[in-house]
């Protein structure tokens, strides 16, 4: 069934009587060709990836609570593409580009809105990085633009430029980075990994991982064993919870992140802004509220929510850059499970287990990664080959020391990233 | 969230910086190898539940080795990172100073 501004209003003039279900309720086989554990975000694009651009059908999504009930379900909706470091550059470049046509690939609303994205800097030597980084955006492909003092001014007025702490000195626009709606993602990629065949089953935990003669061979769950002959693990800040199901450690540690949102004010904020240096970021959503967040609470946790003094550093920063909202009352905060790698950058890699592969460490920046992982996950479970966009997501690299992403350059320290 | 540093008493959270998990008082020793010691750098056991983490007091600058529940945020001990360090027996007091068992005075 196709969703059409037409079927809307036919349906509003006929009683609303026309729609369906967006996916079935199937019960679970006994056997799938390839299972994927974690129906969050990336979980249902590999899955709808996996049947489109694979033809793949015998799938099964096993979520254990509800599909999209992760990070997919909180998270803050920035989607971009400004990385710096091979390896991110090339990978987000394809993100972007997949998401540019994914509301015509999904035929279902996404609201992605590529409304401009602005990193603030705050010295001579951040306009140096910053245009350096915008050089590396403009050579993958992208787009990126250096501006002064006035041409934030002109962007965005309301900033306190002469703030004593970090007065504003310019910042790096990115006109094709902006905000999707993010449940709206997690449902278009169900829907269309569903209407393929794939089963999508939810209320479905997986407890064991079966594996013989170091060949994976099934999973069992809440709703019974189910065999495979692969297992693709997507579970962001539980990953390492189920790989040790398969005997496996992982170089992940689980920390809290909290985001906030105000009420719905008149639309104020057309940007998405980031004020590195106060550890803030903030954007308007399309029902008005202000959607910002900051740094992790720096001590690992599975609690999906956070403590009192990381909300006051965050509503500090917001008040130094942006005193105007000082009156915006926030209605909601939260917090999720965020999987923090020693880089800072993920992992789509096969596992020491033959059929089974892992993605995760996508840090707290996974929500712009959607298309493009679940595209490369898909990829290497079906051909067995590393997608190129994503071939230095590798578990090994810190082994070797070989391909460190360190965007920030802060080193090997999880929580640091 | 209040911890208790053994030198100063419960206090804030704010006034405590973590650093990882107290794992980090098992140093492998320099020839141990790449395996062992990509192993103590990276892979975690990141379980959910009872932890224990190594956390500095910023105003005192004690380590502390705190034992608490990161799906409740619930603390329970704390204990000087020194004091674990030694229950573990690799360090000695020697004429007032910690050293390491195999080490020379």
């Amino acid at each position: 069934m196709g969703y059409s501004g037409f079927r809307v209003i036919w349906e509003g003039l006929t009683g609303q009587k026309g729609w369906k279900p967006a996916w079935r309720d199937p019960e679970p086989k006994p056997e799938y060709d390839i299972v994927i554990i974690g129906g969050g975000g990336h979980g249902l694009s590999t899955a709808y990836y996996l049947a489109k651009e694979h033809g793949l059908r015998n799938i099964a999504v096993l979520e254990k609570g509800y599909l999209g009930g992760g990070n997919v379900g909180r998270n803050t909706t920035i989607v971009r593409a400004n990385y710096f470091l091979p390896g991110n550059s090339e990978f987000y470049s394809h993100s972007l580009k997949l998401w540019e046509r994914l509301e015509s690939d999904l035929n279902y609303n996404v609201m992605h809105s590529q409304r401009g994205l602005i990193n603030l800097f705050h010295s001579d030597g951040q306009r140096d990085a910053f245009a350096r980084r915008g050089n590396a955006m403009i050579n993958q492909g992208d787009d990126a633009v250096l501006l002064d003092r006035e041409g934030v001014r002109r962007y965005l007025p309301y900033l306190d430029f002469d703030n004593t702490r970090f007065p504003i000195y310019g910042g790096l626009l990115h006109p094709r980075g902006g905000t999707a709606r993010h449940d709206a993602v997690a449902w278009g990629y169900a829907r269309g990994a569903d209407s393929r065949g794939v089963d999508l089953l939810q209320n479905c935990e997986v407890t064991g991982i079966d594996i013989s003669d170091g060949r994976v061979t099934g999973v069992q769950t809440s709703r019974g064993p189910i065999r495979a002959k692969k297992v693709a693990i997507v579970v962001a800040g539980r990953s390492s919870q189920v790989a040790a199901m398969a005997g496996m450690r992982l170089p992940i540690e689980s920390h809290v992140l909290q985001a906030f949102v105000t009420e719905g004010l008149k639309p104020v904020i057309d940007h998405v802004i980031s004020f590195g240096m106060g550890h803030f970021y903030i954007s308007q959503s399309d029902k008005g509220g202000l959607v910002f967040g900051g740094d992790l609470d720096f001590y690992t946790s599975y609690a999906a929510r956070g403590n009192l003094p990381m909300k006051e550093h965050v509503m500090d920063a917001a008040m130094t850059l942006m005193p105007m909202i000082g009156k915006a009352r926030v209605l909601r905060s939260w917090g999720g499970i965020m999987d923090m790698s020693p880089d800072g950058s993920p992992f789509i890699d096969k596992t020491g287990v033959e059929g089974l592969f892992v993605n995760c460490g996508w840090n707290y920046g996974g929500f712009k990664a959607v298309p493009g992982s679940g595209f490369s996950y898909a990829h290497l479970i079906a051909t067995g080959n590393h997608h190129a966009p994503a071939a230095r997501f590798r578990l090994d690299r810190f082994r070797t020391g070989r391909g460190i992403m360190d965007e920030e350059g802060t080193g090997s320290q999880h929580n640091l990233h | 969230m209040r911890i208790t540093c053994p030198c100063c008493g419960e206090r804030d959270r704010r006034e405590f910086t973590w650093q990882g998990d107290a794992l980090a008082l098992d140093r492998p020793g320099p020839d141990a190898g790449e395996a062992v010691w990509d192993d103590y750098l990276h892979l975690r056991e990141n379980a959910a539940g009872s932890v224990t983490d190594l956390w500095y007091h910023d105003p005192c600058g004690a380590w502390i080795v705190v034992r608490r529940d990161n799906v409740t945020h619930a603390v329970h001990d704390s204990a000087l990172a020194a004091d674990v360090a030694r229950q573990q027996s690799k360090f000695v007091w020697d004429e007032g100073d910690l050293r390491e068992i195999g080490t020379a005075p």
